[in-house]
């Protein structure tokens, strides 16, 4: 019998998927798993290779008790594929097949669309991890590096996910996209990630922050809405990862919030009330929260644009065919085809930005992003509760959405974060209040100096409220092997 | 589509494109203005492609061959990120009629022709530099140049999706290009042209979609050292001095007629019909090759070429309803075989070269025109070596026959020139007079004896250079009952009658683009898989996809 909840070590990968009874796809994992190896040797300083780390690794997919912690090094990290329980009876959930028996093969004429899809996810997995390779140089703690590797092995996990997909349903085309998504590289001149963002580098430990709290999310909408799939074995796939995703969220949200709780309390203790006093609160080696926010506004945006156009014909046939769904499709009341809603989408017409209301079909990508939105505001909250106890009149914001676009209608047009459009020279003189400049760059890298004792922070974070895996604020989360 | 579509521009109106010239090497770059379209209704993203694109593309090649002679290698590039180009614009052709679609894809035919044969003809080669997605249209662009380069970024590949995305072919020569010039096996391209995202990276070498793959870091480099090599190997002379076209003289009348400085267009809307009066020389040949260049675009064969071409391209796009194209020439047969004959003595002197060419290209077009054609060799008239060749063109040619009361012009003659044989190929590679005289190929070589002969009527018709010899008595009335006739006809009926009759014998890859490529898309066109309220053109873009009727027809 086999066991689908619980991993099964019988093979070198982890598995609930019968691997060692699959003996082709098997062959095709051991076969992509040394190049796999390599990348992450060659990637991840070799210090920190050979250091233990307390990592969780994934041992069931029970969604109660599914983790068991550990200290590890990272290149014996048990990374495997994991999918969620096949649910009895599932059915396409959208699209020209609703309501049809979920799809537990790849059908022929979506095989290209699906696919797409899948290298597209799988393209940006590893990327944030190259883009984020050097950060364990200047970790703020202990505790905070263990937090950046675990969001590494994890999303190393997810590439051997959407892999074993590829393997598994896609033939040799299907192993040769594997393939190249460990050629491709972020940032490389030679064979670039596909997506922009992924190839900005991650310099610092609060765009560490905001990347996982804001571009992770994206990767959460999008996986929300693989999860909705037909194809039920990219379905299950991805709802595993989303138990994982969380937590990337988590560090980022804390993370931010740990900066700003101790810059407010920096600010306290000397006594400045006003938080544009940046010279002033730069001196005492915090993070003021007008750069924050202009950390944030950057973010955001760059995250805007990985949800491609507002209307767009890739999403349009991606539902239709039932192959991606809308975030909560089960729990959205319609008819799940769209035949004949519309939804509101920005357009520009004579120069002015305007709503306007057009199929629903074409405006997926915008419906997730409005969700997107609706769903990074709550840690903004959070954090703005934070500064509130503090006592300090300062609110942090998302930026409307046409703020700094690279894509969709607002692409290549001047709007300030207030969403007002603005001349070309209103433009340039804001940038600076809005977006961080070279010299905020300069600053915050400054303060990224290594504090790798336990218990420790660097002065510019807070300690967090409480451990990983409930362990007391001294403990060792890494082992730092120095050679 | 009531506008008028002009096909006259030049480098300060082009939005689309640029041109930087380097020495012995141009770079052409596309990039496409999203908002200038032709027409409204659609915006020309990811640098896809409409008439008005194609135009300048089209003026470009013109100017790079008259302007630019010292250019031996064009590097076609893109100037966006990411996209080479996505081909023609799906929502124009989703929104274009049937009529503009055909006209849009004979012009963007005519046009890959010409740079495709820029190499052969005037030594200049085109390279097809591609980075990011190339499709559909887009590779098409690429395969009409002569050789190919792909970045391997592991993202950037070259496709033809139009079978799966829009239920039609890739009917630029795409799927003929591929099989008859890339040479790709077809069963590869079989599959090449069933996979949306198409072939990257090595397998697009393997298969022979593209010369060569080169490390993305190293693209640009390679591409620009692989144009001096090429530049370097090239036969072609260094440092020619190229003339300015400059703008020809055109004029509208109310009526619509066009009047050039050598050539006019009389329209008679109710006939169905459209009378083209090519002019004669009335300066002599220049006598040197240097006389030639300094004349430059006044250069008498030049000149009427230019103006011939500028009102059959009209006519083609802009007076749909007239059906019927009357050809007629006035003028001196022996000076029009003098400038002819300067050309020719001359053919190794580049620009004598390209004008000979254009001229090929100029008839090409008539060959290709999709109305009936009919010659009227009149008295005064000179068809004669290169505008003997109209004759052989159109479908049926009438010839006054001896005097006509009250008609004190010359005799109408035809006269043969060396051109005859060889000048002026068709898209099958055969002259005209052996397209013409296809049963027996030594009755055409037996013309050669009559070289420079001003042949009358009775010895034109007899000799099979006409189709009627008609007498004074029966003229008028033998014409218009033709004309009359042929206004009554089907025009779809016309035109497939038409282009089976004009090419006899052997296909060439040019013949099987505009014959079996071209009819099978144009099949497609009309059909509602394609082209009904459901099918998969019109539902481009709404996320539906097209619902087929899966009768095979
Ligand atoms: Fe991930
Ligand atoms: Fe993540």
């Amino acid at each position: 019998m086999l066991d689908l909840i619980n991993v099964s070590y019988d093979t070198q990968i982890p598995n609930n998927v019968g691997l060692s009874q699959d003996k082709k796809v098997l062959k095709a994992l051991e076969k992509w798993h040394p190049g796999y190896i390599n990348w992450w040797n060659d990637l991840i300083p070799q210090n920190f290779q050979e250091s233990l780390v307390y990592l969780r690794t994934a041992v069931s997919v029970d969604p109660k008790g599914w983790a068991k912690f550990d200290y590890v090094k990272m290149p014996e990290y048990r990374w495997g594929v994991l999918l969620a329980p096949q649910v009895e009876g599932r059915t396409i959930p959208c699209g020209e097949h609703y309501g049809e028996p979920a799809w537990q093969e790849v059908p022929g004429e979506y095989r290209n669309m699906l696919k797409r899809l899948i290298v597209i996810q799988g393209d940006t997995e590893p990327a944030s991890v190259e883009q984020q390779r050097m950060l364990a140089l200047t970790a703020p703690s202990l505790y905070d590096m263990r937090n950046l590797f675990q969001v590494n092995v994890e999303e190393g996990r997810h590439l051997w996910a959407m892999v074993y997909l590829l393997h598994k349903y896609f033939g040799r085309d299907g192993r040769e996209e594997a393939d190249d998504l460990l050629r491709r590289s972020s940032g490389s001149e030679e064979a670039p990630r596909m997506l922009g963002a992924f190839n900005e580098e991650t310099p610092d430990w609060l765009s560490f922050f905001m990347f996982t709290y804001f571009t992770d999310r994206d990767g959460k909408m999008q996986l929300e809405s693989l999860a909705q799939s037909g194809f039920d074995p990219l379905s299950r796939t991805c709802r595993f990862m989303l138990t994982e995703e969380a937590h990337h969220m988590f560090v980022g949200e804390t993370g931010v919030g740990r900066t700003i709780e101790r810059t407010c309390q920096v600010m306290k203790e000397n006594g400045i009330d006003d938080p544009y006093d940046t010279a002033k609160i730069r001196d005492l080696g915090v993070i003021d929260l007008p750069l924050i926010q202009k950390k944030l506004n950057l973010h955001y945006t760059l995250s805007l644009d990985l949800f491609g156009q507002e209307v767009s014909t890739n999403a349009a046939n991606a539902f239709n065919a039932g192959i991606k769904g809308r975030y909560m499709e089960a729990r959205i009341k319609d008819d799940h085809q769209l035949k004949a809603d519309t939804y509101t989408v920005w357009d520009f017409e004579d120069g002015k930005a305007v709503q306007k209301e057009v199929p629903a079909l074409t405006a997926i990508n915008m419906r997730l992003r409005d969700d997107y939105t609706k769903d990074a505001a709550g840690g903004v909250k959070r954090w703005n509760k934070i500064i509130e106890k503090f006592g300090i009149d300062f609110e942090m914001a998302l930026p409307h959405e046409s703020f700094n676009r690279k894509i969709g209608v607002f692409a290549d047009r001047h709007f300030n974060p207030e969403g007002q459009m603005v001349t070309g020279a209103e433009y340039d003189k804001g940038l600076p209040e809005w977006l961080p400049t070279n010299a905020d760059g300069d600053f915050i890298a400054s303060l990224m100096k290594p504090c790798y004792e336990a218990g420790q922070y660097a002065g510019w974070i807070a300690p967090p409220k409480v451990g990983i895996d409930n362990k007391p604020g001294d403990f060792e989360y890494v082992k730092l092997h120095m050679a | 589509m009531s506008k008028r579509i002009d096909f006259q521009t030049d480098p300060s109106r082009y939005r689309h494109w640029r041109v930087e010239y380097d020495g012995e090497v141009a770079n052409l770059v596309m990039d496409v203005d999203e908002k200038g379209g032709l027409f409204d209704g659609y915006e020309l993203k990811l640098n896809s492609y409409d008439l008005g694109v194609d135009i300048e593309l089209a003026d470009i090649v013109q100017r790079m061959r008259f302007e630019h002679p010292e250019v031996k290698v064009v590097v076609m590039q893109s100037g966006k990120d990411r996209v080479f180009c996505a081909g023609a614009n799906i929502r124009m052709l989703g929104g274009a009629s049937h009529a503009h679609k055909v006209n849009f894809c004979k012009f963007t035919n005519e046009t890959r022709n010409t740079f495709e044969a820029a190499e052969e003809d005037s030594g200049q080669k085109y390279i097809a530099a591609v980075q990011g997605s190339c499709a559909g249209g887009g590779y098409e662009l690429a395969l009409a140049c002569n050789y190919i380069m792909l970045t391997n970024d592991s993202s950037s590949s070259v496709a033809l999706p139009e079978v799966p995305l829009l239920a039609v072919l890739p009917g630029t020569g795409g799927l003929t290009r591929v099989t008859d010039k890339r040479k790709v096996r077809r069963d590869l391209a079989d599959v090449f042209c069933s996979v949306e995202e198409g072939v990257r990276g090595q397998r697009a070498v393997d298969w022979k979609l593209v010369d060569e793959v080169v490390p993305n870091s190293k693209f640009a480099e390679t591409v620009q050292e692989r144009a001096r090599e090429f530049a370097a190997q090239s036969t072609k002379a260094t440092g020619d001095k190229g003339i300015e076209l400059t703008p020809i003289s055109r004029s509208f009348a109310e009526d619509g007629s066009v009047s050039y400085s050598l050539v006019e267009v009389a329209i008679e809307r109710e006939a169905g019909r459209a009378t083209i009066t090519i002019k004669g020389p009335e300066e002599d040949a220049p006598d040197s090759t240097d006389a030639l260049h300094a004349q430059g675009a006044d250069a008498y064969l030049l000149r009427v070429a230019r103006e011939l071409d500028d009102a059959i391209l009209h006519l083609r796009l802009n007076e749909r309803e007239l059906g019927l194209l009357v050809f007629r020439t006035q003028g001196d047969p022996e000076k029009l075989l003098a400038h002819e004959k300067m050309l020719l003595d001359n053919a190794d002197f580049w620009l004598a070269n390209e004008i000979l060419k254009y001229w090929k290209r100029v008839l090409k077009r008539i060959d290709m025109t999709s109305r009936s054609l009919v010659a009227l060799v009149e008295h005064g008239s000179c068809f004669a070596g290169v505008f003997a060749e109209i004759l052989w063109s159109v479908d049926r040619s009438y010839m006054m026959l001896e005097e006509f009361d009250g008609d004190n012009r010359p005799l109408a003659t035809v006269t043969l020139s060396e051109s005859n044989f060889g000048t002026y190929p068709m898209g099958h590679d055969l002259s005209r007079l052996a397209n013409r005289f296809w049963a027996d190929g030594a009755e055409a070589e037996k013309l050669r004896d009559r070289i420079g002969e001003p042949l009358e009527a009775e010895d034109a018709e007899k000799l099979g250079l006409i189709t009627y010899a008609l007498d004074d008595i029966d003229w008028e009335d033998e014409v218009r009952v033709f004309m009359e006739e042929r206004a009554s006809f089907s025009p779809d009926a016309m035109t497939g009658m038409e282009a089976n009759l004009r090419f006899v014998g052997p296909e060439t890859m040019e013949t099987r683009i505009f014959g079996r490529l071209t009819a099978w898309q144009n099949w497609i066109f009309q059909r509602p898989n394609a082209v009904g309220p459901d099918g998969a053109l019109q539902r481009y873009g709404t996320g539906q996809r097209g619902d087929f009727n899966m009768e095979r027809v």
